[in-house]
């Protein structure tokens, strides 16, 4: 058993990369290619095998199994990311996610000016999830600047995210993250709830070309656009965006909600209309990224509802190769992204499954 | 889950100029030094220390300052509010002698804490500061609780002439505090932690608060410490690293300005 064991290891540390290849990040498996990977044989493996689903994360330094994956060209150490809008609104909050193990960071949504965002109540506590309406508040993109360039040499990569109402503003954006230091853009045209910006210049897809092929064409660094499911056709959506060279799809921003008071017979948010995100939103999330991975060539990162390694892998099996946390930060605590990570690790060595991202789009029978 | 709750208000007090109390039904244990969200449908929702602590009911007090505060000051017992929490971590009361050291509204959250303490059989000695007589509230409250009570104001129409902190420098050279806690406004609490050096010392900070369940990011300070959920109430070493106390707040855009 023990032989049977070092072997296995040995043979591990050689035959399996521990860097993603870069032609299957770039572009995720198609459906077809990822078919005959088999991942499920925990019931016809041999017995002794078992023991090293209970083994260490790693054996003299070489771990047993892979979490790395890629998103063009940015490398991360794990899938988990924080999602944009949570805890990162300085410096020092986006370290403390970096500490808590997140394998990159997307930065809070920034504008040209700052902004204060809507009046409380911004967020309501709801059985299944959170809904809120911050309405963007951001300090500006010269004050975040500073905030930004005091991290953004950390080895994790931080994502900026920015908002705008036309290319022109989109364009300045994404040149001054540049400069601060971000490695990739997220572009968000899917914030359901802030007038004039996020989903309505993202519905509509001629726009959102435009604003895609303008930061492209000023930036060095990948641009992923961060799309809404409140839309008739996100997969339409997905498609013009790889059509005008996003580098990735980040999907899905919250879904358009309302909660009324009895009470007081109105809506609680002080926008009456706000955005749900949490558990409730994960099944739709889910659909909008295997209807997406259908469609398009370039990676996605999957958002919504994610609480636990098995919805990491819901979403990794419908064809993310990473994803964003969010509500959960709030409802499981801090350990999140450690938790996630661990119990993706023990799946993978119950499942024998080395390589996080040979389960990329692998639902897609 | 916190969530929120609409409540009828029972009482409304006005305890000094524009300092108002008002008591609602909400059950349950909380600590002094917590805070709840409170709603005032169609104003805002801002957040509200605990400052009344029976099994049954609580109560907040306020000063008028603003839209919301001035909103919640025209309230009527009956009339209907939303309240959220209670939220963050609260003072922690140990020792045998601790010294209270109140600056303005500071003083609302202070008053169940020394209560508290009284009842756990710590001494308590209390240092209230306000601008003039006319703000000075729960003085008579605090005193009836058998705390030492020492009143300062700005311009000495009560009490001794001076700042809080000069009363407590005075004291700290005079006897052995097994600890200090406070709540006032942030430069005040600043000098405070400077002069109290290896006395364990408690503060209870304010900052912009939006979510209040540690999410949004609005209220942090110093390594991403949030306020609503790690705070309000830090202890003196967790303070000493953070840059940003007693110099820097954020404004509800995220913007740092100075105190
Ligand atoms: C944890 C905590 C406990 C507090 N406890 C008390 C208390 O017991 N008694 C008391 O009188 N005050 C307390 N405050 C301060 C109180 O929340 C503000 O005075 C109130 O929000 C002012 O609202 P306004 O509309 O009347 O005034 P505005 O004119 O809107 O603002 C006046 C000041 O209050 C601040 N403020 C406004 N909205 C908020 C908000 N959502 N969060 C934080 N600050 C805000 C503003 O930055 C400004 O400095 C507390 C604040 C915090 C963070
Ligand atoms: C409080 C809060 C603030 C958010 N702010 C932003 C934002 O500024 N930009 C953005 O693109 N998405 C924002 N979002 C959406 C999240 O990034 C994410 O897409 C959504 O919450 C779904 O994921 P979750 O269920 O894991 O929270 C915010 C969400 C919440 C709860
Ligand atoms: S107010 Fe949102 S994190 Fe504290």
């Amino acid at each position: 058993m023990y032989h049977h064991q070092v072997r296995f290891i040995i043979t591990n540390s050689f035959s399996s990369p521990h860097q993603p290849s870069p032609a299957m990040a770039v572009h995720p498996p198609h459906p077809s290619s990822t078919k005959q990977q088999p991942f499920f044989h925990n019931e016809t493996q041999p017995k002794e095998n078992i023991f090293i689903t209970t083994h260490p994360i790693s054996f003299f330094g070489v771990p047993l199994v892979n979490l790395n994956t890629r998103i063009s060209n940015l490398e991360l150490s794990n899938p988990t990311m924080l999602a944009s809008g949570i805890m990162d609104e300085d410096a020092g909050s986006i370290q403390r996610i970096i500490d808590l193990g997140a394998g990159a960071i997307v930065t809070k949504s920034i504008g040209l000016i700052p902004r204060e965002g809507y009046p409380n109540p911004t967020i309501v506590e709801l059985e299944y999830g959170l809904l809120n309406a911050m309405g963007l508040p951001n300090p500006g993109i010269d004050h975040y600047g500073k905030e930004l360039q005091q991290i953004t040499k950390s080895k994790t990569p931080i994502i900026g995210s920015i908002y705008g109402s036309n290319a022109s503003e989109f364009v300045t954006l994404g040149k001054k993250m540049e400069e601060y230091g971000v490695k990739a853009i997220e572009l968000n045209l899917s914030c359901p709830h802030a007038k004039g910006y996020g989903l309505e210049i993202g519905s509509d897809p001629n726009l959102m070309q435009e604003i895609i092929k303008g930061v492209k064409n000023s930036v060095s660094i990948p641009v992923f656009v961060k799309l809404s499911p409140n839309v008739t056709s996100i997969t339409d959506l997905a498609q013009a965006a790889e059509k005008a060279g996003a580098d990735a799809i980040v999907a899905i921003n919250t879904v358009k909600a309302m909660k009324i008071d009895p009470e007081i017979r109105m809506p609680v948010l002080a926008n009456k209309t706000g955005g749900y995100s949490g558990k409730a939103i994960k099944p739709i999330g889910v659909r909008c990224v295997y209807d997406i991975a259908k469609n398009v060539q370039i990676p996605i990162i999957g958002v919504g509802g994610i609480t636990t390694a098995s919805d990491t892998l819901e979403y990794i099996m419908a064809g993310a190769c990473a994803v964003q946390i969010g509500t959960a930060f709030y409802s499981e605590g801090l350990e999140v992204f450690r938790t996630i990570c661990t119990d993706l690790e023990s799946w993978m060595k119950h499942h024998h499954v080395k390589t996080l991202t040979d389960l990329i789009g692998v639902a897609h029978q | 889950m916190n969530t929120l709750k609409i409540i009828k208000i029972r009482v409304c007090t006005t305890d000094a100029k524009d300092i108002k109390t008002i008591t609602f039904t909400h059950p349950g244990s909380v600590q002094p030094g917590q805070f709840y969200m409170i709603w005032i449908p169609g104003v805002d929702e801002i957040p509200m220390s605990i400052s009344t602590i029976n099994e049954e009911t609580k109560g907040i007090t306020f000063r008028k300052v603003g839209e919301a505060t001035t909103a919640l000051a025209t309230l009527k017992p009956g009339d209907l509010i939303g309240v959220r929490g209670p939220y963050g971590r609260g003072f922690t009361l140990s020792g045998k002698h601790v010294l209270f050291v109140g600056g303005g509204t500071g003083i609302a959250m202070l008053a169940p804490a020394v209560e508290q303490a009284k009842k756990q059989g710590i001494d308590a000695t209390v240092v209230i500061g306000v601008k003039n007589k006319t703000e000075l509230f729960f003085d008579k409250r605090i005193k009836d609780t058998g705390a030492n009570v020492f009143i300062s104001t700005d311009d000495g129409s009560f009490g001794q002439k001076g700042l809080a902190t000069d009363i407590a420098m005075d004291l700290l050279k005079k006897n052995t505090y097994s600890s200090v806690l406070t709540c006032g406004p942030e430069p005040m609490m600043k000098k405070l932690l400077d002069l109290c050096k290896n006395i364990p010392f408690q503060a209870s900070l304010e900052r912009y608060m939006k979510c209040s369940i540690g999410i949004c990011g609005q209220c942090c300070i110093g390594r991403g410490l949030r306020v609503c959920k790690e705070g309000p109430v830090f202890d003196g070493k967790t303070l000493q690293n953070i840059e940003d106390f007693g110099n820097y707040r954020r404004d509800a855009s995220g913007k740092k300005i100075q105190f």
